[in-house]
């Protein structure tokens, strides 16, 4: 085992240039008003990266300002969809081009792993971009069919400035699934990026001005929440407001959109999401998707398959299955192309993690690997699994954004629906079985707002995903999530002598 | 964008409606002072074409090979009935080899098989080579056809590089549904490609006509046989092999030149294919159904002719009016299907739009297509040109007032005078059939009843003009004609988005826009009992 983490060494350890570090403003890059910046922070060692321009009120006020400007006076939302998509097609080209880059900023500041940033994240990027593109030009409307003697159609307009807070968990994923239908809409926007990830979105900026992105369409705040980020909830110009993030801001944010100008909000929250495992699953598979159900992304991810329910049948198949493949979960330095699991994100998720952990242990549930931090360096947590939980034990109920595998047993199929519906949470599901029924059955019964059948983390750009109940509400991806930026219009007029009605 | 193109296309004074981006890699058309029907030496010597034919065999499996005949058939210049080339003539044998191909290409794939986003990406990377090659190709489609080059690399090859990008951007967003049942069902609709497609395109677009097909085709996972016109088979042979270098798979489009008769009924009647495209006549669109009904029933898209009217309110500006119907008619040497090809004019601005239309078509500058400035080129072939004449002595036979034109203008190739008749009655010839040439008919009405009655006298359902300022007579025109597009205060607007297709005889089923999608896609409903249902 390496000094940190049991994968190997600080061999890999790249340092991308930092090119950009100030917020970026109608086309420009510009210090904040303040002068201030902050620390962005490599969660491999603790060493600052950079220090990046730290906006606040007046920051988020001038970018607003811009925001407007192109939307109310720019060529942005008159240009045809098909225009607009032009540009973001040349966008989704540039980032293709500046891939390993935007990958090496993401591994630097999130502690996520290189190899799959290059492989899997940023190609999903450009898939996203390159699919709201194709979108732009296929916004419709609906001629309605009236009861009276009326002629009537919707039209869906681009609903204006709209501020979207992206988090740290996929900097550039959540970026690109919240600008791309904004842009690809006509929409402006005022985009805050999470104080721990500033750099890829800084990038990207650039590279949708290099794309033909006009000046004041795309404006980037990097800051903090309680600064930048109450700013632009608050903002009396902003026309809507998206958040990715958790339950707890999450809920700040609709009440400062509610306490100033009412703007329709989504939020996409946190999650505690069940894994239901039947007696008929293959177990070899099961628990394969179980492991990186929880661990994929160091367990920093709000789809985290957090609470697995087994049927009793399989139970301890399943457990020793589990424990083999843990061992194997490699944990290091992100850059190391092995390396399965890197550091999490910060020293605060990292402590909230470990006292999670505590917890569970004083609560009575059963560890049966893992159970602490990797070393003094760098923020690596062991793979933690553990077993016998009860579902009122805080394991089991609070998110925990980290590599903790919840294990609880169950014998019926109404018993585990029970179960995995009592929660708060409501933002996604897995089953595992091979019968059709129990599938069917699971997936209209649990609320939801994805459920993968024998698979998990299925998502696919044109498949629409949200939450039920506090995990937040409206819908990323897909074509839901770009009637998100539209107001409906209804427009009316008589009609007199027509043939039919 | 290609709507506003169109638009900068038809009049100088809507130039000021093009964009930055626009402007990108096109060459503004400029519309000089050439007088009246351009000289007879510019008839007399083409200019040679830049561009040279460097494929004229089939296309069938990913190869260029010959016809099973080992037959040839001459491709016209119609600027002088010269042969451009010898061009493979494809038969029965060559249709059942393509479609052999298609058929392996869907049933085993790869293209079906791809996900929606490899297929995007193939027809996105189509789209650039079109992009790239945009010149060689107009100058193709003008040697070919006769339409003005400014035309067709203008306006006509870029159209096809922005139904190609539209139609990669469908590709992965073809959604089915999930349906509630009356009963604990859990229903799901499957939207699965067709299979082998039958493709057969007419000559006034032929390269436009080709993108309306195959775009839509390849982005729901088809395979394709096209018979392109025997007039015009040289770009749909140039464009077919770009798609296989933009990554397309053997066999999956299949491209035969040769006749109707011969391979078009070979393909209609095919009992290997699963869908029947067609453009052309009303008169072939019904053998074409009758072939698909006789063999293996496959369901048939028609787009047929028309005889479209272009209406003038009594409130209409009578400038921008007859510039309109004048662009609606002679667009193309008038050879569109959905030309303005009956002009109604209210009685109140009657004389002064007849006075305005006539100087209108004096002015049309006509020659060598190759020629800049020049709107109207020579008709596509011998027999069109023969017809053309044919109806221009009954209208005058018939009694309508021959206000200009009327004769052939030079002595080689099929150039026709824009011709312009007035007093024409609804039951004379000229009111009645299509043309399909430079003739302009223009008639008298006096209410809005009555030219809603006259307009819909007709066995076709194109499309309409109507030309008004009242939002009232607007929206009634709109319902009560009888047509698959209305075009109000503007005509020929053609974008990717728009669907198009004729009511009556002019067809049926819709192509471009999202409805062209359903032509090539089959509907499969999968249901399955749900057990305990937490709701329905």
């Amino acid at each position: 085992m390496a000094t940190h983490g049991n994968g190997s060494s600080d061999f890999f350890a790249k340092m991308p240039e930092i090119k950009f570090t100030k917020l970026f403003i109608n086309g420009q890059f510009v210090d904040s008003v303040s002068g201030k910046t902050f620390e962005t922070i490599d969660p491999r060692n603790g060493e600052v990266i950079a220090r990046v321009a730290e906006g606040d009120k007046e920051d988020v006020d001038l970018a607003v300002k811009a925001a407007r400007h192109a939307f109310d006076h720019g060529p942005w939302p008159r240009l045809s969809g098909s225009e607009r998509g032009k540009i973001l097609m040349e966008f989704a080209n540039l980032i293709e081009e500046h891939a390993e880059e935007l990958a090496a900023l993401d591994t630097v500041d999130a502690g996520k792993l290189f190899a799959g940033g290059k492989a899997t994240d940023i190609p999903h990027v450009i898939d996203i971009i390159r699919y709201y593109a194709g979108a732009a030009d296929k916004v419709h409307g609906e001629v309605l069919k009236m009861s009276g003697k009326f002629q009537a159609y919707t039209l869906r307009e681009p609903i204006g400035v709209v501020g979207l807070i992206i988090p740290w968990n996929f900097p550039c994923t959540l970026l690109s699934l919240k600008t791309s239908p904004a842009l690809a809409a006509g929409c402006t926007m005022v985009v805050k990026p999470a104080e721990q990830t500033p750099l890829s979105a800084l990038y990207y900026a650039h590279l949708a001005k290099l794309a033909g992105v006009p000046d004041g369409v795309l404006n980037v705040i990097t800051g903090y929440g309680e600064t930048a980020g109450a700013a632009i909830s608050s903002h009396m110009d902003i026309d809507k407001l998206r958040f990715t993030g958790s339950t707890e801001v999450g809920r700040k944010v609709m009440q400062a959109a509610a306490a100033s100008n009412l703007k329709p909000v989504s939020l996409e929250l946190g999650g505690k999401s069940p894994l239901l495992i039947f007696d008929d699953a293959d177990v070899n598979t099961a628990s394969s998707l179980a492991l990186s159900g929880v661990l994929y992304n160091k367990g920093e991810i709000c789809v985290a398959s957090s609470r697995v329910y087994v049927q009793e049948g399989i139970y301890d198949e399943f457990v020793k299955q589990l424990v083999e493949k843990a061992k194997s979960w490699v944990v290091g330095d992100p850059f190391d192309p092995k390396v399965c699991q890197g550091p999490q994100v910060d020293k605060k998720q990292f402590e909230k993690i470990l006292y999670y952990i505590e917890q569970g242990k004083r609560e009575g549930a059963t560890l049966l690997t893992g159970g602490k931090a990797f070393s003094n360096k760098g923020l690596y947590i062991e793979p933690t699994i553990f077993v016998d939980v009860k579902d009122d034990m805080l394991i089991a109920q609070d998110e925990i954004f980290g590599p903790v595998f919840s294990l609880m047993k169950f014998k019926t199929i109404d018993e585990a629906i029970k179960r995995a519906n009592n929660t708060r949470y409501g933002l996604a599901a897995g089953v595992v079985t091979k019968d059709f029924n129990v599938a069917n059955t699971v997936s209209r019964s649990i609320r939801a707002g994805t459920i993968w059948i024998n698979c998990y983390f299925g998502f696919d750009v044109g498949c629409p995903f949200g939450g039920y109940k506090m995990s937040g509400f409206g819908r990323d991806y897909g074509l839901e999530a770009l009637y998100e930026y539209f107001h409906i219009k209804s427009v009316v007029t008589p009609i007199y002598n027509s043939p039919w009605l | 964008m290609a709507a506003r193109r169109i638009s900068l296309f038809l009049s100088r004074s809507f130039t000021s409606a093009s964009s930055p981006l626009l402007s990108k890699g096109v060459n503004p058309i400029r519309v000089r002072g050439i007088s009246r029907y351009s000289t007879a030496t510019a008839l007399e010597d083409p200019i040679t074409p830049p561009v040279k034919v460097n494929h004229t065999q089939l296309l069938i499996d990913g190869k260029f090979v010959d016809s099973a005949s080992g037959k040839t058939f001459p491709t016209l210049d119609p600027r002088t009935g010269d042969a451009i080339a010898h061009v493979a003539e494809g038969d029965a044998e060559d249709i059942n080899r393509a479609v052999t191909a298609a058929r392996k290409a869907f049933d085993e794939g790869p293209w079906p098989k791809l996900t929606a986003y490899e297929r995007s990406k193939v027809l996105l990377r189509f789209a650039d080579l079109i992009e790239k090659h945009n010149d060689e190709i107009a100058a193709l489609e003008t040697w070919d056809n006769g339409k003005p080059y400014e035309q067709a690399a203008n306006v006509e090859v870029p159209m096809v590089v922005r139904l190609m990008r539209y139609y990669a951007g469908w590709a992965d967003k073809i959604h089915g549904l999930t349906a509630p049942a009356d009963g604990p069902y859990h229903v799901q609709t499957l939207h699965e490609p067709i299979g082998v497609a039958g493709q057969i395109i007419p000559w006034n677009f032929p390269l436009l006509m080709f993108a309306w097909k195959v775009g839509p085709a390849l982005a729901c996972g088809n395979t394709i046989v096209l018979k392109t016109a025997e007039q015009t088979p040289l770009s749909a042979i140039y464009a077919a092999k770009l798609l296989h270098e933009a990554g397309l798979p053997e066999g999956v489009i299949n491209v035969v030149s040769g006749f109707g008769p011969t391979a078009g009924t070979a393909l209609a009647s095919h009992m290997e294919v699963d869908k029947l495209a067609f453009t052309g006549s009303t008169d072939t669109g019904k053998i074409v159904l009758e072939l698909a009904a006789k063999s293996n029933l496959k369901p048939v898209t028609l787009e047929l002719g028309g005889k479209s009217p272009f209406i003038i309110c009594e409130d209409a500006d009578v400038d921008k009016a007859v510039e309109l119907a004048h662009f609606a008619l002679f667009f193309n040497q008038g050879q569109c299907c959905c030309a303005g090809s009956r002009t109604y004019v209210h009685e109140k601005v009657y004389d002064e739009f007849l006075e305005k239309a006539t100087a209108l078509a004096k002015k049309r500058s006509v020659g060598d297509p190759f020629k800049s400035g020049i709107q109207q080129g020579p008709q596509i072939d011998t027999e069109q040109f023969e017809k053309i004449l044919r109806y221009i002595r009954s209208g005058v036979d018939s009694g309508a007032t021959l206000e200009t034109g009327g004769e052939r203008l030079g002595a080689k190739g099929y150039y026709i005078q824009p011709t312009v008749f007035s007093n024409v009655k609804d039951d004379m010839l000229i009111a009645k059939e299509e043309i399909f040439g430079p003739v302009q008919s223009i008639l008298k009405y006096k209410n809005l009843d009555e030219v809603i009655r006259r307009s819909n006298a007709t066995r076709y359902g194109l499309a309409a003009g109507v030309f008004t300022h009242n939002i009232d007579t607007a929206n009634t025109l709109s319902r009560a004609l009888r047509v698959g597009t209305v075009w109000v205060n503007c005509f020929d607007v053609f974008d990717a988005a728009i669907p198009f297709g004729g009511y009556k005889m002019s067809g049926q089923g819709r192509e471009k826009g999202i409805y062209s999608l359903s032509n090539y896609l089959q509907v499969k409903a999968v249901v399955t009992p749900l057990n305990n249902p937490a709701w329905l």
